[in-house]
């Protein structure tokens, strides 16, 4: 299935938000995530499906004033 | 006071915590993250400001920049910065709360692309959810004495007005509005945020009897961001020593300072 991750279109094999880190090696990272617009806490991320279209943020610390 | 202890001896109290510098630095902007973390030291600030940005798998930026904050050993105050909409601000707030361990959000809720001035309405409505939901919520807001009456109604404890806006570097636009403000509150903590640009300007908040400021590009943007920081905890904690010691009033007209009373008469 395709979807939006980070902004990017993209296949996407996971059939979770957990599955989806996994993949991409963040799953242990200082990361926070949200789907199409709304907050995933960290221990809700396996039990959330993921679906065709879906748009998934992913985010870290960054520099802000 | 020494100089390397640059604060008043009064601790400022905010939502329970207690500080000793009255200087809170923003991380964005600097060359690098070595002279971030030497400004930082420089200006002995105990609050940070801290953002959330989308985090590219191959790079993990946000993960050396979190190991960085880390060792940096100061209070993270992570913002809303950019959000354009109340439901933008509070899930961001969301992901900054489980992301960073703390209640603390800087709570933006931009109305205007150009000059970055706060949507009102939309600040009182997002600090009102998260002030609900157990947030610490720091404002940026305008100079408005109605929008404060509305931000401390929904439950913020500290207000952080502009002096001007964000990068900037223009100083206190409205000195009339923030000393109205700190005249009318005088037992909540005001934070300056936004729009310092000297370290003068820094001290004439003090001055106002504002608790502390929030700054970030006048130290980054500096030639020599870790001097500069240093310029602007001296400048604060002189402001703050001087609104400490009641200044004298201001005159229209001049009056000696030498006693007229024994003066030779020699004309």
């Amino acid at each position: 299935m395709r979807i939006t991750l980070n902004g990017v279109s993209e296949d996407c094999a996971a059939a979770t938000l957990a599955e989806l880190l996994q993949s991409l090696d963040l799953a242990n990272a200082a990361i926070a995530t949200a789907l199409n617009g709304s907050f995933i806490r960290r221990d809700q991320r396996a039990a959330t499906p993921l679906h065709e279209g879906d748009a998934v943020e992913i985010v870290a610390p960054m520099q802000g004033g | 006071m020494t100089l390397s202890q640059p604060w008043s001896d009064a601790p400022m109290r905010l939502y329970d915590h207690t500080f000793n510098s009255r200087l809170l630095l923003g991380t964005a902007r600097y060359p690098s993250p070595a002279v971030l973390a030497r400004a930082v030291g420089a200006s002995k600030a105990e609050i940070v400001t801290v953002s959330l940005r989308r985090e590219q798998a191959g790079q993990r930026s946000g993960q050396a920049f979190f190991e960085l904050l880390r060792s940096l050993n100061v209070k993270l105050l992570p913002n809303t910065a950019d959000c354009h909409s109340v439901k933008e601000a509070v899930t961001t707030a969301h992901m900054a709360r489980e992301l960073f361990q703390t209640d603390w959000i800087k709570l933006e809720v931009i109305g205007n692309a150009e000059t970055l001035q706060p949507d009102i309405f939309g600040l009182v409505e997002a600090a009102r959810i998260l002030c609900a939901d157990g947030f610490a919520v720091f404002p940026y807001m305008t100079e408005d004495l109605v929008l404060a009456e509305k931000l401390l109604a929904v439950g913020c404890k500290v207000l952080m007005p502009w002096g001007a806006p964000i990068g900037s570097g223009r100083g206190l636009n409205n000195s009339y509005g923030l000393r109205t403000l700190r005249a009318w509150f005088p037992d909540v903590p005001l934070i300056v945020d936004a729009g310092l640009g000297l370290p003068s300007h820094a001290a004439a908040a003090m001055e106002l009897g504002y608790d502390a400021c929030l700054l970030n590009t006048a130290v980054a943007k500096a030639g020599d961001p870790a001097k500069m920081a240093t310029a602007f905890a001296k400048a604060i904690a002189a402001g703050r020593l001087a609104y400490e010691a009641q200044p004298m009033e201001p005159r229209d007209f001049a009056e000696p300072s030498t006693p007229l009373a024994g003066k030779a008469r020699l004309a």
